[in-house]
């Protein structure tokens, strides 16, 4: 099998890595680089737990392979936080209970955390299909909403 | 609107019933929270299963011989390297367990059942070298006819799956072998005399399709074997101990060689109750003499995991002019998957649950046909016997022209009420849901055109059984809480706060953690509603037994009898007034702990009783797009009684999910299978599950009715919530349309079909 | 005297129809040992894959539950919600 040199940008810092023509970013990310949060829940891109922002853009990781990251910034969901300081996303996650399981969060902190970088007032309409791409079975995505909102609100007051 | 809680009972309750930042919350917004794929071992190899790509056939030969030979394969393993289980039914269940069916699923032996059955599983070096190795496991096959609709699979002529299989409860007993496991039924009353009663009668044929539970986290174990024989399998599951049960049935070693660390879990809802890569995984460690790492792929768990049956239901329903229900009838007919256990009989006792009628009968099917063995979802069977019973229920509201709720509240089954299963109910709060969703402004609000609003109601009975908890006081005074249940919802929240109401402390001293099986004693599994329920009892006694000791140890100190020792706000009070005594801390018996008699813990196991059954009452206002056939819930209520919520957000969040996935039943999801029998919409993309944009708030309404068999009143709330919304929808578009839906999903092809033969 | 009240079925299959019993026990070991002596078709069908019903609450492995004067008793299937619940044989 043919492994390909890659060098990236990863969470801020400098990672390289071997890696196969058809490995995925998500891959690479979990076997390779010891990032596990970003989740596989399907491989196919429909649910949206592999979530990170490529550039600045919001992919699924599954659908990206290893090798397209060469020489490009790639965030996933350890590096939402600030050190140890949680990403205002993350804080309402938890005061609001828009979590169950746990598994598709980090996909949406991801995703939400993409849709606030470009647009810092979303209706909730906005929000619903901002995130249709990410799957959830437990929580009916209403308090998830709810905290992406209310993040909304605390991140333009506190701007 | 948002959420809402209303109080039956008061209680003066200081943690229970606020809403405090989750104790495994960071780990889970910040990635870090393992989950069952998450692990790796040193030397840990990947395992891959080989599967059926026929949905019947018999299995002439394995040669595994091509792949053993591939440079990097260390195991190929097949139904050879388990043991070959009799057909005894050796424990119990609502459907036995015959863990000759569980084995024979796990991995096939003679003959494959499904496309998607595993045959063979090899573990290698690297993942593309085991997804070779799996290529060139050669599988001689002899392609059988098969059957896929229940319907079908009970005819005469039907294509049989098990030669042995003989339907049980009928009279004689059959001298032919078929589809038909089994028949059971209920009886109350007389319902030939009934129907003479009645004034109107409602019968009805519905429908529902198979639909999987859709966890986002496919099954994913980890397992090692070391040369002593003992196992140990990190995996997601709901229950570790039922992980180490199973496995030790299926590879023929003790219980006590395997232990099971359970990894957090990405959503179950009954679907991880059972085992499937846990014991191949073991047998590739032990053949191998390597870790092992399977992980299912999504269109693994589509193909090969269980999903709920397809049911055929006919309901019909006596009433009196003035809506006062005097007969009922149910037959249901349930797709067991590949091999028997459907929960029909589950349905049969459930459908008229809420109901005060006096004759009444469930005629329950079990049928197996060529898909993948059914597995537990969400109060299992009852979902399809409700969306009989609640629709037949709205026709008969129609037809009198009765207030739907109103027909529901003059027939309220309440203490008192004779089951038709057969016992009479203690205190429950069914009556208390349907008066509240008839206060509730959802019910007068407006309706515009095309659009149309949905009640229905549902009954689960929730589960007590053995649980085990252990309380450790820290030698700073925090403490820790050691459970051995799964946190599939927020549980482990709820511990805590459980414990730190008795022991009158800050929640955020309290330390939740969920034991492996070699940590904690027994527990029964995470299911059937249970947790906070049979496992919060234990922390409860637990807490209890620990603050006996707190002032066993606080006499001692103050040289008192124990008996003028009182525990309240988290300090030990002496009621001795001879001299003054400043009351004692938690913290500072803790401390002195080693000197008073060594460290303070209590550990207790129960086998818990007393569980209440719930009832919910859920709303529902849908548009339907007359040119396209697509329906839009608009808003959405559901209305429970949860005996108490002790944290209450979590209780919103079981009510919200349960009634998401109805919607998602009764939309849109269904397994599409092919003239070969396989299965066509094995993915996320068609088989459609509810996304954010398809869903409104859905707001909820916590009844408390407390639960006298519970310290601080809980019932189990997690299942409930998947009962009503099956019918609260499709009354929905019922009267939206015009037209009685039968059939589930309505999905746009369908209904845009009826809307177009109706000339609309 | 405590009363069980079988299912039309479990009735034709041990008790030949009889859907209500009076048994004088102390506790649900006795009730059966009782049973077993008139019916042990009955104790037999119910041994496994069955819970019951002391009065309206619901006991999925029980053995020394007492049973009152005036109780009433009835079998029904194991309920899950997940596996099945395990009763042990014995």
């Amino acid at each position: 099998m043919n492994k390909h040199h890659v060098t990236a940008t990863v969470n801020g810092e400098p990672v390289e890595y071997l890696c196969e023509t058809e490995a995925t970013l998500l891959d690479v990310l979990r076997d390779r680089l010891g990032l596990t949060g970003s989740k596989e829940g399907c491989g196919t891109g429909d649910c949206g737990a592999c979530s990170v922002l490529l550039d600045g853009r919001l992919v699924c990781s599954c659908l990206v392979l290893g090798v397209e990251a060469e020489g490009r910034q790639v965030t996933t969901i350890e590096g939402v936080a600030n050190g140890g300081e949680l990403h205002p996303l993350q804080q309402q996650f938890l005061d609001d209970a828009a979590l169950q399981c746990g598994i598709c969060t980090p996909g949406f902190i991801v995703a939400a955390k993409a849709l606030l970088d470009h647009n810092p007032n979303p209706t909730e309409t906005e929000v619903r299909y901002w995130l249709a791409g990410n799957l959830c079975r437990c929580t009916g995505y209403d308090k998830i909403v709810r905290a992406v909102m209310n993040a909304a609100a605390k991140m333009r007051e506190e701007a | 609107m948002g959420n809402e809680k209303l109080h039956l009972d008061t209680h003066q309750f200081k943690v229970v019933g606020t809403r405090p930042v989750r104790p495994d919350g960071v780990d889970k917004v910040t990635g870090r929270a393992a989950f069952g794929a998450d692990f790796t071992l040193p030397g840990m190899l990947c395992g891959q299963v080989v599967r059926s790509p026929h949905a019947h056939a018999r299995i002439r030969g394995i040669d595994t011989s091509a792949a053993l030979a591939l440079p990097g394969v260390r195991a190929v393993v097949t139904a050879a390297d388990l043991p070959d289980l009799p057909s005894e039914v050796s424990t119990g269940g609502e459907s036995p367990i015959n863990f000759r069916y569980v084995s024979l699923n796990v991995i096939a032996r003679d003959k494959v059942l499904y496309e998607g059955h595993a045959v063979a599983a090899v573990a290698a070096t690297s993942p593309a070298i085991a997804a070779a190795a799996a290529a060139l496991v050669e599988v001689d096959y002899e392609v059988l006819p098969h059957v896929i609709d229940v319907l079908d699979a009970m005819r005469e002529d039907a294509p049989v799956l098990h030669e042995d299989l003989y339907t049980s409860g009928v009279e004689p007993k059959p001298a032919q072998a078929s589809n038909v496991a089994a028949r059971t039924g209920f009886t109350l009353g007389d319902t030939a005399q009934g129907f003479a009663e009645a004034d109107i009668v409602v019968e009805r044929e519905y429908s529902t399709a198979a639909v999987h539970q859709g966890y986002i986290e496919p099954h994913a174990a980890v397992a090692s074997y070391a040369a002593d024989g003992m196992a140990t399998i990190w995996c997601s599951s709901q229950g570790q101990f039922m992980v180490r049960e199973f496995c030790a049935k299926l590879l023929g070693m003790d219980v006590g060689n395997i232990r099971v660390i359970p990894a957090e879990i990405g959503g179950g809802f009954g679907g991880k109750t059972t085992v499937y890569l846990e014991p191949l995984a073991v047998a590739l460690a032990r053949k191998s003499g390597r870790p092992v790492k399977l992980v299912m792929t999504r269109g693994e768990v589509f193909r090969a995991t269980g999903p709920t049956s397809g049911s055929h239901v006919r309901v019909k329903i006596g009433a009196k002019k003035d809506g006062t229900l005097v007969a009922g009838e149910m037959v249901l007919k349930y797709q067991a998957g590949a091999f028997p256990g459907s929960p029909a009989t589950l349905g049969g006792m459930t459908g008229f649950a809420p109901y005060d009628i006096p004759h009444a009968t469930a005629e329950c099917w079990d049928v197996v046909s060529n898909r993948p063995k059914c597995a537990a979802y969400r109060a299992p069977g009852a979902p399809m016997a409700a969306f009989g019973v609640e629709s037949a229920l709205d026709e008969l509201a129609q037809l009198l022209g009765m207030d739907p709720i109103e027909l529901r509240l003059k027939n309220a089954a309440k203490e008192g009420t004779r089951t038709l299963y057969g016992p009479k109910f203690l205190r429950i709060g069914y009556a208390e849901t349907l008066a509240a969703a008839h206060a509730h402004p959802h019910w007068s609000a407006p309706l515009g055109p095309n659009q149309g609003r949905g009640v229905a109601s549902g009954f689960w009975f929730n589960i007590g059984g053995p649980s085990s908890a252990a309380v450790h006081v820290n030698e700073d005074g925090t403490v820790e809480v050691v459970t051995g249940n799964p946190d599939i919802g927020g549980s482990r929240a709820s511990m805590a706060m459980m414990a730190a109401e008795v022991l009158g402390i800050e929640v955020g001293k309290v330390r939740p953690m969920i034991g492996d099986t070699g940590q904690i004693a027994y527990s029964f599994l995470t299911g059937g509603s249970r947790v906070t329920f049979a496992t919060g009892k234990a922390v409860i006694e637990a807490s209890e037994a620990v603050v006996a000791q707190l002032r066993a140890r606080a006499a001692k100190l103050w040289k008192v009898e124990a008996g003028e020792v009182e525990w309240r706000d988290g300090h030990a009070h002496c009621t001795k007034t001879d001299e003054a005594r400043e009351p004692l801390s938690l913290r500072q018996i803790a401390h002195s702990a080693g000197k008073t008699g060594g460290p303070i813990s209590g550990a207790v196991s129960i086998n818990a009783a007393g569980a209440g059954p719930g009832f919910g009452t859920h709303l529902c206002d849908v548009e339907v797009d007359p040119e396209t056939g697509h329906v839009t819930v608009l808003r959405y209520t559901a209305i429970q009684d949860v005996g108490r919520a002790i944290h209450p957000a979590y209780v919103e969040g079981q009510l919200q999910g349960g009634a998401a996935q109805g919607i998602g039943w009764a939309l849109n999801e269904e397994y599409v299978y092919d003239a070969q029998g396989r299965l066509q919409n094995a993915g996320f993309l068609d088989y459609r599950m509810p996304v954010c944009s398809d869903l409104p708030m859905i707001d909820t309404v916590l009844v408390e009715v407390p639960n006298p068999g519970h310290p601080f009143g809980v019932r189990g709330v997690g299942e409930v919530p998947i009962v009503p919304p099956l019918a609260a929808v499709a009354n929905a578009v019922s009267r939206a349309v015009g037209l009685r839906q039968t059939q589930l999903p309505i999905s746009p092809p369908r209904l845009l079909a009826q809307l177009d033969s109706k000339g609309r | 005297m405590a009363t069980v009240v079988l299912q039309g079925d479990l009735a034709r299959r041990c008790t030949g129809g009889l859907t209500e019993l009076e048994v004088d026990a102390a506790d649900y070991r006795e009730l059966m040992s009782r049973l077993g002596e008139r019916y042990p078709a009955l104790v037999e069908a119910v041994r496994t894959h069955t819970a019951v019903a002391i009065d309206g609450e619901i006991f999925q492995d029980p053995l020394l539950e007492p049973i009152g004067p005036h109780s009433e008793v009835h079998f029904m299937p194991l309920i899950g919600g997940g596996a099945p619940p395990v009763r042990r044989l014995g």
